[in-house]
């Protein structure tokens, strides 16, 4: 089993995310499950929404504890969240930042993971060039394919057309190819050059 | 066919696959999806001859169910924790005047303190009211019960609640295969009341009744509880034949063939009970799980075949009978009558507290010690608990509890953050 927590704040997307990525997961035959962190949702406030994809049936029902990916939609939250509690050693991070683990005083943290198992992609300014609006929950989620693995790019994009119609769909889709594209050149370059 | 859906949408699909006449609800909080979703479904036409009666509160939305069923439409409404609570009195109507409207609890805690979260204290709180009680495990059954719930609610003429269990199931996306309009029409005739508002042919329903009938009344509702327990199993075995899965019944049993320790639990805690249960197992525990699917009926005779072989039993509960313990374990030792073995009752989950595989695994090791008590508080803050009752005993003008516990919390917080 695979687990994911994917942090952000209400209003960006993070629970459309975490489904999206069931679904991504769904129409490769596998099982996936989808679920936020309990709360009375609110723009701004801090959100945790969870996703498990297995090759067989999920019955467990508590919140995923020891993720195996982390997916960060705002890094203003590092200061305030504990964001990586829990974090299985050998996990992924894949953090929505234009700046670098090192300039964001992770290094140490980003040390501890095997090579290229973390990554930042400038999720929003990807965004905001292809869609318009800085929602950074589809270019994380081409991201999380190039940097996991879990699932394909084809499959994302399938889901991101299946929550959202028409032009909107296809540059979400465009904001996941691109996003997938970087952390792939990234991950090909010299590990924290 | 098979969806990747949220579990508010399969149950809306379902129930629309059961071409209900009326739904009526109440779309505030706490209600879920699952309204929405048919509402919408009405206005797109997606759903035909069916009126979605958007009512002023939840006394309302099951008053106008009752109405509807009993000038014969096929009736439908859904709600959960205060909600539930506001419609007491028309729950009891509804089964005092044997109408076979499906209702649907996404399982919430009760206030005060205020909480949204999931516990099974609203569904509870109206146990005894003569609807039948159905607790769905997974998401996929949630939906298949209540094409099962129409079929056993018209058999009988009785109310049907299928419980299940809100944010853990309502609010999660996976995988659920929903059945094709083609089986459910197969499975579920239409509704043929045995009794009907009719300007043409007038009758009265829910006029006075003295002591001389009352009393005859309210036994038949037993006598129809008494049916159902036959007629659930058989409804069950139809819908597999069916639909090639299993879904309901009165009781499921996991593992528990050699089993020394059975844990009993109702809904979507059985998941994660047993995944606990597989790795024990694998370490050689003989342990297994007995999942309660009806609660009412509750079925004295299948849970007493079924934990008769036991050493012990650990009932879990996601909800508390205050200043006893637990309903679910009342039902257990009543069918337990005359058998030995320890019994132990664990209230867990309430408001939404996670109960995690680490947290049961230790809880069903202490139970094979021979540790646990009659009743136990699964992962209590003992040390909040302490603290809030020494405060109480400072002062008698000591103010609010649940807030001098959340204060007591954040300042925990914040001395951990700066240590």
């Amino acid at each position: 089993m695979f687990q994911v927590r994917i942090h952000g704040r209400g209003g960006q997307g993070v629970v459309s995310a975490a489904e999206m990525l069931s679904v991504a997961a769904f129409d490769e035959g596998r099982h996936a499950q989808a679920f936020p962190s309990f709360g009375s949702e609110r723009m701004g406030a801090p959100v945790i929404a969870f996703c498990r994809i297995d090759d067989r049936e999920i019955r467990l029902r508590e919140p995923v504890m020891n993720p195996d990916a982390l997916i960060v939609q705002d890094p203003t939250l590092l200061h305030q969240v504990d964001l990586f509690n829990g974090l299985a050693p050998g996990g992924f991070i894949l953090l929505n930042s234009s700046r670098s683990f090192e300039e964001l005083g992770l290094a140490d943290l980003v040390g501890t993971l095997p090579a290229a198992h973390a990554v930042t992609v400038p999720a929003s300014e990807i965004a905001m060039q292809h869609v318009g609006r800085p929602l950074p929950n589809a270019a994380l989620l081409g991201a999380f394919a190039a940097l996991c693995g879990q699932v394909a790019l084809d499959s994302v994009a399938m889901a991101i057309r299946d929550r959202f119609a028409g032009r909107t769909g296809e540059a979400n889709v465009a904001a996941a190819r691109d996003a997938h594209d970087r952390v792939r050149t990234q991950m090909a370059a010299p590990a924290h050059a | 066919m098979l969806k990747q859906i949220e579990g508010s949408r399969a149950i809306a699909e379902a129930v629309a696959l059961c071409r209900p006449e009326v739904i009526c609800a109440y779309p505030i909080t706490p209600q879920t999806h699952i309204v929405e979703g048919l509402g919408e479904m009405v206005k797109s036409g997606a759903l035909t001859r069916c009126e979605f009666i958007n009512v002023e509160s939840e006394f309302a939305a099951l008053s106008v169910a009752i109405g509807a069923s009993a000038a014969g439409a096929r009736s439908y409404t859904a709600t959960a924790s205060q909600g539930i609570l506001f419609m007491a009195e028309a729950v009891y109507n509804a089964a005092g005047l044997g109408l076979p409207i499906v209702m649907t609890i996404g399982n919430r805690a009760i206030g005060a303190p205020i909480n949204i979260w999931n516990d099974h204290s609203d569904s509870m709180a109206l146990r005894d009211a003569g609807w039948i009680q159905l607790y769905a495990e997974t998401n996929q059954e949630a939906a298949d019960l209540h094409i099962q719930a129409f079929k056993l609610a018209e058999a009988l003429s009785c109310p049907v609640m299928v419980c299940v269990d809100g944010f853990i199931l309502t609010h999660a996306v996976e995988r659920i295969d929903v059945p094709t309009q083609a089986d459910v029409d197969a499975y579920l005739p239409p509704f043929e009341p045995v009794q009907i508002l009719d300007v043409d042919d007038p009758v009265s329903i829910g006029a006075m009744v003295g002591p001389e009938a009352f009393f005859e009344v309210r036994y038949l509702q037993h006598h129809k509880q008494e049916r159902a327990l036959e007629m659930i199993p058989a409804l069950a075995a139809e819908f597999e034949a069916r639909f090639g899965r299993v879904a309901g019944g009165l009781v499921r049993t996991y593992r528990t063939d050699d089993a020394e320790t059975i844990v009993v639990a109702l809904g979507s805690l059985n998941g994660t009970v047993k995944d606990v249960v597989d790795a024990m197992r694998d370490k050689g525990d003989r342990i297994g799980v007995l999942t309660l699917c009806s609660f009412r009926p509750f079925p004295l005779a299948a849970v007493r075949a079924a934990l008769a072989n036991a050493k012990r039993v650990v009932v879990l509960e996601k909800s508390l009978a205050v200043g006893l313990g637990g309903m679910v374990s009342d039902g257990v030792r009543k069918a337990l009558s005359g058998i030995v073995l320890a019994g132990h009752t664990v209230i867990c989950g309430l408001g939404g507290r996670a109960i995690t595989r680490a947290s049961l695994t230790n809880l069903f090791q202490r139970a094979q010690r021979n540790e646990l008590g009659v009743l136990e508080f699964l992962d209590l803050n003992h040390a909040v608990v302490d603290r809030e009752l020494a405060r109480l005993a400072q002062a008698r003008r000591a103010g609010p509890t649940a807030e001098a516990i959340l204060r007591g919390l954040a300042s925990a917080a914040a001395g951990a953050r700066s240590a």
